[in-house]
């Protein structure tokens, strides 16, 4: 048996697609079948996934959704959702009222923990609610309660800023 | 065949399946993997013919100059044909993405196939560092290395509210990927590899196949990796993975003693059986042949058999499609490779 598609090549994979019902049977070379193949991978993947993610406001604002568009690389905000990948960088930052809600999503955090590139060494970019715990600690052991009040009544506000964050 | 720069790689063994490193009887591998960006320019998939270029040439000019390189070969993907595109996706040098059709996307593989850069795959840097066992803070030191000395050349895509800037959000932060490759064979036979697979996604940790994203495990290789990349700094994710990585290890440790106690017999039946079809099949599909490696090197760990770690860590590499057909220095259909896969297999095999 030769290859459906290129009609040369003798016929090793034998697929069975059904779409909406109708029953097509293909039998392929491996050639024709790895091409075939990508494009099936691509009709669900995990772009579509996140496209699904991302979808997160009602239809009423789809119009805002194609106005929303990158300045740098002109991506608008519905062709995010389409495609489930930024267009650049500055993506993030034109598309800024949506990406906390997708991030938190994806992540289950909005909040960058980690190492800042930077000409020469790498600093870490201090979790600031970690730093005023150890800060709280170290001011209780010290007995500076007054102090101790004061990091704590700041550590309160940090999370409940955060908590409202989260609410949304 | 026309010779390439890919057939440099073909008479070497990968410092990763060297079969050494810490728990080498249960970890093949250890991998950390970077994701970086150009400041302002369009990922790949978003960007003109230029751009790609221009991003094309600014990496490959930054990374030129990294001693980790110093001997590195480049790769223009479109100066490799289908087959070596697919042969540096079976040695885990290049994505499948990579591999695809597009102009601009290249690869540097520097000494020992440690260290690895894609460039104009999804982002526009992909660092790779790939070390044989349980060596995640060896790697991520090499990768952090490498990655400080690229800061320094080039303009990352960062921001100190969400970290590294992706094309895709599942990598945002960290833009790191740490995943560690482990031989399983007695949590799978006795039935337990679907909780441990089922806890560690709690985690959100995910698991895949000898063969990265997308497969299905295969002869007993699982692949685990950290799905979070925001919110947790690097050593917190390598850290956990290392915690979750150590758990997995003790109980297929547990499962091997207890199960070999119990059932010695059953279990060197297995690893002889396979031995025997490996010594004289002469037609061996990929699947099964890996499956009958997996008992071999079981066989091995649990010390029923005698035979070198590390010729079998290669016989896994070299009998993939592309590699049969590296090897053999032309195009094979799959019926032909199956018979070359059985030949190769019975010369290699003592």
């Amino acid at each position: 048996m030769v290859c459906d598609i290129c009609g040369q090549t003798e016929a090793t994979v034998h697929l069975t697609e059904i779409i909406n019902g109708k029953v097509t049977e293909l039998h392929l070379c491996e050639e024709c079948a790895r091409e075939k193949g990508t494009q099936m991978e691509q009709h669900f993947g995990i772009s579509d996934l996140l496209a699904g993610l991302a979808d997160l406001s009602p239809d009423v604002e789809m119009k805002q959704d194609v106005v929303l568009k990158c300045n740098n690389c002109g991506m608008s905000y519905k062709d995010f959702k389409k495609i489930g990948k930024f267009g650049c960088s500055q993506c993030y930052e034109s598309f800024r009222q949506h990406v906390p809600a997708l991030l938190k999503r994806v992540h289950g955090s909005t909040k960058y923990v980690g190492k800042e590139p930077n000409a020469g060494e790498y600093k870490v970019v201090r979790d600031e609610l970690q730093e005023l715990r150890s800060k709280l600690q170290i001011a209780i052991e010290k007995e500076e309660y007054e102090k101790a009040a004061q990091i704590r009544d700041e550590i309160r506000e940090i999370e409940r800023e955060r908590a409202k964050d989260e609410e949304k | 065949m026309k010779k390439s720069n890919v057939d440099i790689l073909l008479n070497q063994l990968g410092a990763w399946l060297q079969g050494t490193g810490e728990y080498s009887d249960i970890v093949i591998s250890s991998r950390i993997r970077f994701a970086r960006n150009l400041k302002g320019f369009p990922f790949y998939h978003w960007a003109s013919d230029k751009k790609r270029e221009e991003v094309y040439f600014k990496v490959k000019e930054a990374i030129g100059n990294i001693p980790d390189f110093q001997n590195g070969i480049w790769m223009d993907m479109v100066e490799l044909n289908e087959l070596d595109r697919y042969f540096l996706l079976e040695r885990h040098l290049i994505s499948k993405e990579l591999t695809e059709k597009g102009a601009h996307k290249a690869s540097l593989i520097g000494d020992r196939e440690i260290v690895s850069v894609m460039v104009n795959e999804e982002d526009h840097i992909r660092l790779q560092v790939l070390e044989s066992g349980l060596s995640l803070l060896q790697a991520i030191d090499i990768a952090r290395r490498i990655d400080n000395e690229l800061a320094q050349k080039l303009d990352y895509a960062f921001s100190y509210e969400w970290g590294y800037l992706t094309a895709c959000p599942t990598n945002t932060g960290t833009g790191l990927r740490a995943s560690v490759m482990l031989h399983l064979p007695l949590l799978v036979l006795t039935k337990q590899i679907t909780n441990v697979i089922n806890t560690i996604a709690k985690l959100s940790f995910t698991t895949r196949g000898f063969y990265g994203e997308g497969t299905e495990a295969s002869g007993n290789f699982f692949q685990i990796s950290n799905q979070v990349t925001l919110g947790r700094s690097e050593e917190e994710i390598v850290e956990n993975l290392l915690k979750v990585i150590s758990q997995v290890i003790n109980y297929e440790r547990s499962a091997r003693e207890k199960f070999y106690k119990q059932e010695k017999l059953s279990l060197e039946d297995q690893v002889f059986r396979s031995y025997g079809m490996l010594k004289n099949s002469r037609v061996v599909t990929s699947k099964e042949a890996i499956e009958l490696l997996s008992n071999l090197r079981m066989g091995i760990d649990l010390g029923i058999i005698d035979i070198d770690i590390k010729q079998m860590n290669e016989l896994f590499l070299l009998i993939q499609p592309a590699h049969l057909q590296k090897l053999e220095g032309r195009k094979l259909n799959s019926k032909e490779r199956d018979i070359k896969r059985a030949e190769l297999i019975r010369n290699r095999i003592k």
